[in-house]
């Protein structure tokens, strides 16, 4: 790693005071950060530590409903805290990478750094979630822009993600053994009004939503609505892993066992 | 450089570090415990797993600052002043749950987190619980023996040694 200083704010209004300075990169739980430093990837002068912020912490409902989430709260606390009001989402942050990985990474983090593999994407997505910055709230169906890409701008922090609690979901992960990331993962949120489906691991574009998926099921919620679909291919990450091919099949394979799931 | 002051095993430690510098070399370098080990240092092997205010995380994907302040434990605060192993530590020499011996302090670390939060864990969980720890040897029968006998829970029909 080349070296750089850190920061470490007690508040966000802190943090975004010293985020203003030049190459300055704000850091969370630092499970993906820190491995892309130490790739030198990366070379910000001033890391600005968003771990000591305890307006950051925390799972919490609102008057109208919604499942709260501050960005600085760990995968292994929201495994814990969620697990009430919002099981799938408990169980998405329970099988995130390893458990002392999921002591350390925040959900504000995943969501800000926007693998095209990570989890919590599909968990926002799917649910028609609401990013929530220093500044502003983002819908998901804006936020998420492509590869590694948000509608974040420089220096700005995910302060919470709010989730609307939907009647029944399911995340269903085919897991690349090594990385623990998935090799493709479907979240399925059934509303009274319609039913989303967001992947991830698949599209070189990053999460997405399977529309036609969404349309079959909000008519028909069951395994056999989707069992005639096949995703598109021409625009999945090809690699060592798994062809485009495979990918877009495992992307039928898994929104149908993740209806299953919830259709018992 | 700045000045880092933690609790390390239940004794005050302080020093000078760099901003790169991680949690395990802190540890390692300037207070000279080098039971923490460094396998990968991409933070999959989990041979670097020490508690930070009583949570297990991967050392080698933290940094030094971060941990001002924290209450720290590493492999060399398991067993007692006098040399006598912990529980954990006693069943893997028990159950022969060590090879190398490379993964052990991440291994026993990540049991003893894992046993805080679920006394009694069945197989499957001590197997799920393992996923960040990895086994060069793959010695993982007896390592989750050893976590199995280690909460008292009889291991006689688990996988022979």
């Amino acid at each position: 790693m080349y070296n750089f200083d850190v920061e470490v704010p007690a508040t966000v209004a802190e943090a975004v005071e010293a985020l203003g300075r030049d190459e300055a990169q704000p850091i969370s739980g630092g499970q993906t950060l820190i491995p892309t430093l130490k790739a030198r990837l990366a070379a910000p002068s001033v890391l600005v530590s968003l771990n000591a912020i305890a307006e950051l912490k925390g799972v919490r409902k609102d008057d109208a409903g919604l499942l709260c989430i501050g960005g600085g709260t760990t995968h292994a606390q929201v495994a814990k805290d969620a697990e009430a009001d919002y099981p799938a989402l408990a169980s998405l942050a329970a099988r995130i990478g390893d458990p002392a990985v999921r002591n350390r990474g925040t959900i504000g983090g995943s969501v800000a750094n926007n693998d095209p593999s990570a989890c919590y994407p599909a968990a926002v997505l799917g649910s028609g979630g609401t990013v929530v910055t220093n500044n502003r709230e983002i819908a998901a169906d804006d936020y998420f822009i492509g590869m590694f890409e948000t509608a974040l701008d420089e220096g700005e922090i995910v302060t919470e993600v709010r989730f609307p609690v939907p009647e029944a979901a399911h995340y269903e992960k085919h897991i690349q053994p090594a990385s623990r990331f998935p090799l493709v993962a479907v979240f399925v949120a059934k509303f009274a009004d319609g039913v989303r489906v967001a992947v991830t691991g698949a599209s070189e574009n990053g999460v997405f939503r399977w529309t036609e998926a969404e349309e079959a099921l909000s008519g028909n919620f069951s395994a056999d609505a989707v069992a005639g679909l096949k995703a598109d291919g021409s625009q999945m990450i090809s690699d060592l892993h798994g062809s485009g091919e495979y990918r877009a099949h495992l992307v039928g394979v898994m929104t149908k066992r993740a209806v299953a799931a919830i259709t018992g | 450089m700045s000045e880092v002051k933690m609790t390390v095993n239940g004794k005050a430690a302080s020093g000078k570090v760099e901003g790169r510098t991680l949690l395990v070399q802190f540890l390692r370098e300037n207070l000279k415990l080098t039971g923490t080990h460094v396998g990968c240092d991409t933070s999959q092997c989990g041979a670097c797993v020490v508690h930070v205010n009583g949570q297990a995380v991967k050392s080698c994907t933290m940094l030094a600052v971060e941990a001002d302040g924290a209450e720290v434990s590493t492999i060399e605060g398991q067993a007692a002043p006098d040399g006598t192993l912990n529980t954990i530590q006693q069943a893997f020499q028990d159950h022969h749950g060590l090879q190398c011996g490379f993964c052990t302090p991440g291994m026993v670390m990540s049991a003893a987190a894992l046993l805080k939060d679920n006394p009694k864990p069945t197989e499957a969980d001590v197997r799920h619980y393992l996923d960040g720890n990895i086994c060069r040897c793959t010695g993982y029968h007896n390592i989750v023996k050893a976590i199995m006998a280690a909460s008292g829970q009889d291991v006689s029909t688990i996988a022979a040694e």
